[in-house]
């Protein structure tokens, strides 16, 4: 790929001692399920990745579901406890989840459950007083994410977190875009459930986990039948190579964040100071609470949709989202900016650079003097368009 | 020595598949779901691998959704088609995978009666017995597979989904084991789905499929952001379905040169047996895979002679390997009428691509000495001892 790649919140490169980690287990053979040497081994390599993706968040490894992503992660989170509950009840969550938890908990409202959608400050946080208020004595599940993949604003989550111990409903995290990135402690925030993604954390696609709470054991029914694998709560033959995978991300991880985090957020804060310098672009999100590889700006005077098509097809092209990617495949401006406050035109015009591990200073240089040689362009074609309220409090 | 006869649990990556893999866990690193030109690679990378899918099964690259396994397929199958069906009863054949005789049982809790087809001695599904749990009404659904994992028989799919259909139920076909392995056209099983997975036929874990037609009516079973035609959420792993692509496209273009290899080994391998004295091979009268022989040697505990042949380096099975250390007989075996102390003697074997003559006559040396009299007894469980 030639393009400049900021489109890490979408996916993030195999980092290459990932794929060294991983390539013995893709040409090895054994079902880590079978009682031979072979399966034995890979089982042992199961275990090793286990220990240290429950390391990176002060788990036990016993607490670790494999799963393949986050979005089945989330899925078992959502409908599982729901499921062990029985008859319907009440689910807190918030307007800006991902998709894989609205989803489900929406079908859960159409199955009689009722579904209280906390709202978001202009920052995108979650009031974590509004959040208590809201638990009821049929609270079964509260479902707040760490990181949101869009703006990448951070959740209290330690305050929201001591309500809903309090109260006793079962508390899941989304953590796909926090994993490797913030520390997170399962205990600190007091989660029974987290979701865990490795791609978004430089390692493979189509491998995830869910951390469930030992003690007191998180009460949940599997989302999928068959085999017994996982402790009952997920059945399917493992990935041994994917799950090895996962395991290194998080250990590099580990070893890396608190660098990797300086490093990244002096290059966010480059990339911002010279895309403000465009004027007419305003940042979303909460800039004391945010995560270090996610700007997300709105750009006045010019269309979106446009802009998104004259980066992603320009040259050098420039790999960035409009929001999440497995929404861009639909119509309509993001969920997460509106319910932040922004009108629809406004979030249409929005852009998300996300940055990487691998993400270098030239590649931000270059994707400011791109956007700021596209915005520029599109400003002078439509100037009727460069309309100064259309962006509310522009930079 | 080192002999892997466990192809039925999983097979290893073919190095051609692997190299199709490659790039996709280099430099092909985007979301497929992305718009930009890395996203967009990706997603023609997976619609590729969706054509080869297809022409492995027979069916049209539009009635491939992804999965990440075979499991996954299987569930999305039995409760998708489930949750738009009005509640009546499921008929699921008794020698089924787990995934999917667990799939149907866990519809029992949302007012489905489970019931299911009995087996007959042979191996074979008992397709009068079908007719009668048919005749007695109200069945919407039949859950069936194409090939036994354990056993290796073939049922008669085409039989059951005339019978199915005749009677206005849907069926579902757990083609697992029988794709790559023999001749799969998804219009002439009759199901309304077919579950398949990669790691079956040298292509990487963590991947499957479900073969439907687009004009049946399925929910989803995840949910979030609307991928494979809003059938299956989760971001796709474009390495693991470009590796299944390739790999379903090798099983294809060399499926009559593997049969015919392994016929040849099978053969060799049950000739060598029937020498044994007492052996049993479980379905041996009926069509089978051609890599599959279930056997079990009188007074030999299944088990014991798995760990006995694993310190001499040879991996095989006692049956299913996700039913592997439970300690129990085979269900399989059981719904066949087996008497429990000859199928706690089960041992299965799968043969593949990567095996040859000599390592069938290895194995037959290494059984040999393991059972020949005065040879210490592995392990022998009491229920075997009383019987």
């Amino acid at each position: 790929m030639d393009a400049i790649y900021l489109d890490n919140a979408a996916s993030a490169p195999l980092d290459p001692a990932v794929r060294e980690a991983m390539l013995p287990y893709l040409a090895g053979v054994a079902n880590p399920a079978s009682g031979h040497g072979p399966g034995r081994r890979a089982g042992a390599a199961v275990e090793t990745a286990r220990e240290r993706v429950a390391a990176l968040i002060g788990a036990a490894p016993d607490e670790i579901v494999w799963t393949s992503g986050a979005t089945e992660a989330d899925n078992l989170a959502i409908a599982g406890p729901a499921a062990f509950a029985g008859g319907p009840g009440h689910i807190v969550t918030t307007a800006i989840e991902h998709k894989a938890v609205l989803d489900p908990v929406r079908r859960l409202a159409r199955a009689g459950w009722r579904v209280t959608e906390l709202g978001v400050d202009a920052g995108g946080r979650v009031d974590p007083a509004e959040l208590a208020a809201a638990l009821a004595d049929d609270t079964v599940l509260v479902s707040v994410m760490h990181v949101n993949n869009e703006t990448g604003t951070i959740q209290d989550l330690a305050a929201i977190g001591e309500h809903v111990r309090a109260h006793g409903a079962v508390f899941h995290v989304d953590a796909a875009q926090s994993l490797g990135k913030l520390p997170l402690s399962a205990d600190a925030v007091g989660a029974d459930l987290i979701s865990l993604s490795a791609h978004k954390l430089h390692g493979p696609q189509g491998v995830g986990a869910l951390y469930v709470r030992r003690r007191p054991r998180a009460r949940l029914a599997p989302i999928l039948h068959g085999g017994g694998h996982e402790q009952g709560l997920r059945p399917g033959t493992l990935p041994v190579h994917q799950v090895v995978g996962m395991g290194a991300a998080c250990a590099l991880a580990g070893e890396r964040m608190a660098a990797e985090r300086a490093a990244i957020a002096r290059r966010r804060d480059r990339l911002w100071t010279r895309l403000a310098g465009l004027g007419g672009v305003r940042r979303h999100g909460d800039a004391d609470h945010t995560v270090s590889g996610i700007l997300n700006v709105g750009v006045a005077g010019v269309h979106g949709e446009a802009l998104l098509a004259g980066l992603t097809l320009g040259e050098p092209a420039l790999a960035v989202s409009s929001g999440a990617a497995c929404s861009d495949a639909r119509a309509g401006s993001s969920y997460v900016l509106r319910a932040m406050g922004l009108t629809p035109v406004q979030a249409a015009a929005s852009l998300r650079f996300s940055l990487g591990r691998f993400t270098t200073d030239d590649d931000i240089e270059r994707a400011a003097d791109r956007v700021i040689e596209e915005v520029t362009r599109l400003r002078a074609l439509a100037p009727s368009a460069a309309d100064p309220d259309a962006i509310a409090g522009a930079a | 020595m080192s002999l892997y006869f466990d192809h039925n649990a999983t097979t290893p990556l073919d190095e051609r598949v692997l190299e199709t893999m490659l790039p996709w866990l280099r430099e092909g690193y985007a979301n497929a779901a992305s718009l930009h030109r890395g996203g967009r690679e990706a997603r023609a990378a997976i619609d590729h691998a969706r054509e080869q899918v297809a022409a492995l099964a027979g069916a049209h690259p539009g009635q491939v959704v992804f999965t990440a396994g075979g499991t996954e397929a299987d569930n999305l199958a039995v409760k998708g088609l489930a949750a738009r069906l009005p509640r009546g009863r499921v008929l699921v054949g008794s020698m089924e995978h787990p995934a999917v005789l667990e799939a149907a049982q866990a519809l029992a809790p949302h007012g489905w009666q489970v019931d299911e087809i009995p087996a007959g001695a042979d191996g074979r599904y008992d397709l009068t017995g079908l007719r009668e749990q048919l005749a007695a009404g109200d069945v919407r659904l039949v859950a069936a597979m194409a090939a036994n994992n354990e056993t290796g028989a073939l049922q008669d799919t085409a039989a059951i989904a005339e019978a199915a259909r005749e009677a206005g139920a849907l069926f579902h076909c757990d083609a697992v084991q029988l794709a790559g392995k023999g001749m799969l056209r998804y219009p002439e099983t009759g199901a309304h789905t077919l579950a398949l997975s990669a790691h079956k036929i040298y292509g990487p874990k963590g991947v499957g499929a479900l073969i439907l037609d687009k004009g049946v009516d399925i929910e989803p079973q995840l949910h979030g952001g609307g991928h494979e035609g809003g059938l299956r959420a989760g971001t796709e792993n474009t390495a693991g379905i470009v590796g299944f692509g390739a790999a379903a496209e090798l099983a294809a273009a060399e499926l009559e040169e593997r049969y015919a290899g392994l016929l040849t080994l099978r053969d060799r391998l049950e000739g060598g047996l029937s020498g044994m004295p007492g052996v049993t091979v479980f379905a041996e009268h009926v069509a089978r895979l051609p890599n599959t022989v279930q056997f079990a040697v009188p007074g030999y505990e299944g088990e014991g002679l798995l760990m006995s042949l694993d310190r001499h380096g040879i991996a095989v099975s006692s049956g299913s390997a996700c039913a592997s250390g439970r300690g129990e007989p085979s269900h399989v075996l059981l719904a066949m009428g087996i008497d429990p102390t000859v199928a706690y003697g089960a041992v299965r074997v799968s043969l593949g691509r990567d095996n040859s003559a000599e390592d069938v006559d290895s194995f037959l040396a290494t059984l040999r000495e393991l059972t020949s009299a005065g040879a210490a007894m592995p392990s022998l469980n009491p229920a075997v001892l009383a019987g």
